[in-house]
């Protein structure tokens, strides 16, 4: 069992397979509906999420706890900052 | 004894999902409801070409009746309570004509069901975006029909400044539509004479101007041929009508003329209020099954779903026939149509280039788009489909 199954969340989003919105939409929509403070986990198995997910959170100014690559897709997990 | 299928919805989703039912079972097998509150169907695509006048030909409503099997029962009316213990619904009935032509007055009536389907929609949400309420009347957007309508007489007296559109909230209906908008603006102002004197500023909450990459890769260039700003990483905070700013939570201010927005969306209230949704109000939804997560005998689709895939017509139609194959081979006590069995993501629509220009969007959970060079060719494709629409897609024909 890889770390990134034993981080707790409070929410998850599978976007596996997800192109249009996409997986880092998903993010974004999530985090949004999150309390400050609230964590979220997305699955997403597009290889640009590695890129897009991590400079978004760094612009928004959230946190990005980390990026775990599973089998055949990657758990992003983010902490709502503000 | 007839299962009863309820259906609340009379999109696009809803719609299919009744008239392929009704042709695959019998009377006796199956009594199909559909609830819907206008009995009006909407073709909600039209209204992109509403303000520069482009939708001649395309008709933009149709009484929901004339689309429907004739074994089809429609209520017109309000769910106002999903019991999904009971398998139940409450229902507000509108004012309405029976088929012997009696007169009905407002009236709440149960609809106990075997099987619901819920294609409840998406519903804008201005309160959702700090300053639109307080600035209705200053901005403008096309996701509604009057919406439309007002940004049309507004851009048919604007004559020159700056045209911003912001996207107020995520998810929202038809993501390739607010890019569609802008190539259309720009074809149009040039026809109209006033391109010089315009300009267009399209602004976008990811680090590009479209979720997908190789559809970006097509629309930024042709942004940048047609003198388009553009601006990425834009996620509206605030809108400010007196000062004519949109904000964004990155720390951007930008000035506008007149503001095209993409309008914060959220589910139906039913589904709120009946704590089916989450907290935006779409329903959680199995992404492959498509049954309503937690609950029995329950479906889902369309914008309804906090499924990962675009809220569009086409994400419904193909959603439609996973459900009436798992319906139909729910009453007959057999196992679903190999080939609808499960929803595998299945999405295709057209994006609109301007200058009768298009290029098509094509992709299910495996394949990503590989949209092909804009040209006429998908243009009157789309032309066409927005014209066969109403004879071929609500009937579950193709």
């Amino acid at each position: 069992m890889s770390e990134a199954v034993n981080i707790a969340v409070d929410k998850e989003i599978d976007a596996r397979g997800s192109f249009c919105p996409g997986p880092l939409m998903e993010l974004i929509r999530g985090i949004k509906t999150l309390p400050v403070g609230g964590t979220l986990a997305v699955l997403s198995s597009d290889p640009g999420s590695t890129k897009d997910i991590p400079a978004w959170i760094q612009k928004a100014r959230h946190e990005l706890i980390g990026a775990f690559p599973e089998n055949g897709y990657t758990r992003f997990v983010a902490r709502k900052a503000h | 004894m007839p299962q009863r299928i309820v259906i609340v919805g009379g999109g696009v989703g809803g719609t299919i999902v009744a008239n392929i039912v009704s042709r695959a079972l019998s009377t006796d097998q199956a009594e199909i409801t559909v609830i819907d509150a206008t009995g009006q169907h909407v073709y909600m695509p039209g209204w992109l070409y509403l303000p520069f006048n482009g939708h001649e030909g395309v008709e933009l409503s149709h009484g929901e009746r004339s689309l429907l099997n004739r074994h089809v029962e429609l209520v017109f009316g309000s769910v106002t309570a999903i019991d999904t213990k009971n398998r139940e619904l409450t229902v507000q009935r509108a004012p309405h004509t029976d088929y012997v032509g009696r007169q009905h007055v407002v009236t709440e009536a149960k609809y106990p069901y075997d099987f619901l389907v819920l294609g409840t929609g998406a519903r804008l949400a201005p309160e959702d975006l700090p300053g639109l309420t307080e600035g209705d009347g200053a901005w403008h957007n096309f996701y509604s029909l009057e919406g439309a309508l007002r940004l049309r007489t507004a851009l048919h007296a604007f004559d020159g400044g700056r045209i911003v559109l912001a996207i107020g909230g995520i998810p929202y209906r038809c993501p390739p539509a607010p890019l569609e908008f802008v190539f259309l603006l720009e074809d149009w102002l040039a026809k109209r004479g006033i391109r010089s004197q315009t300009e267009i500023h399209y602004l976008y909450p990811l680090n590009r101007v479209f979720p997908i990459e190789s559809v970006a890769e097509v629309a930024t260039p042709l942004l940048e041929q047609r003198g388009i700003k553009y601006t990425t990483f834009f996620n509206t905070e605030e809108v400010d009508t007196e000062k004519k700013v949109v904000k964004s939570l990155e720390g951007e201010e930008i000035p506008y003329d007149l503001l095209v927005m993409v309008p914060p969306h959220r589910g139906a209230r039913i589904i709120e209020t009946s704590g089916l949704g989450d907290p935006q109000g779409w329903i959680p939804t199995h992404r492959d099954t498509l049954e309503v997560k937690g609950q029995e005998r329950v479906f889902a689709l369309g914008d309804a779903t906090d499924l990962p895939v675009s809220k569009s017509g086409s994400a419904a139609h193909f959603e439609a026939r996973v459900i009436a194959s798992r319906l139909i081979a729910a009453v007959r006590g057999e196992e679903p149509n190999p080939k609808h069995t499960v929803y595998d993501g299945e999405v295709m629509c057209f994006l609109e280039t301007g200058h009768n220009t298009a290029t098509q969007l094509v992709f299910n959970y495996e394949h990503p788009p590989k949209p092909p060079r804009p040209s006429l060719f998908y243009h009157m494709e789309k032309q066409l489909f927005n014209r066969a629409y109403w004879h071929i897609v609500p009937q579950g024909l193709v």
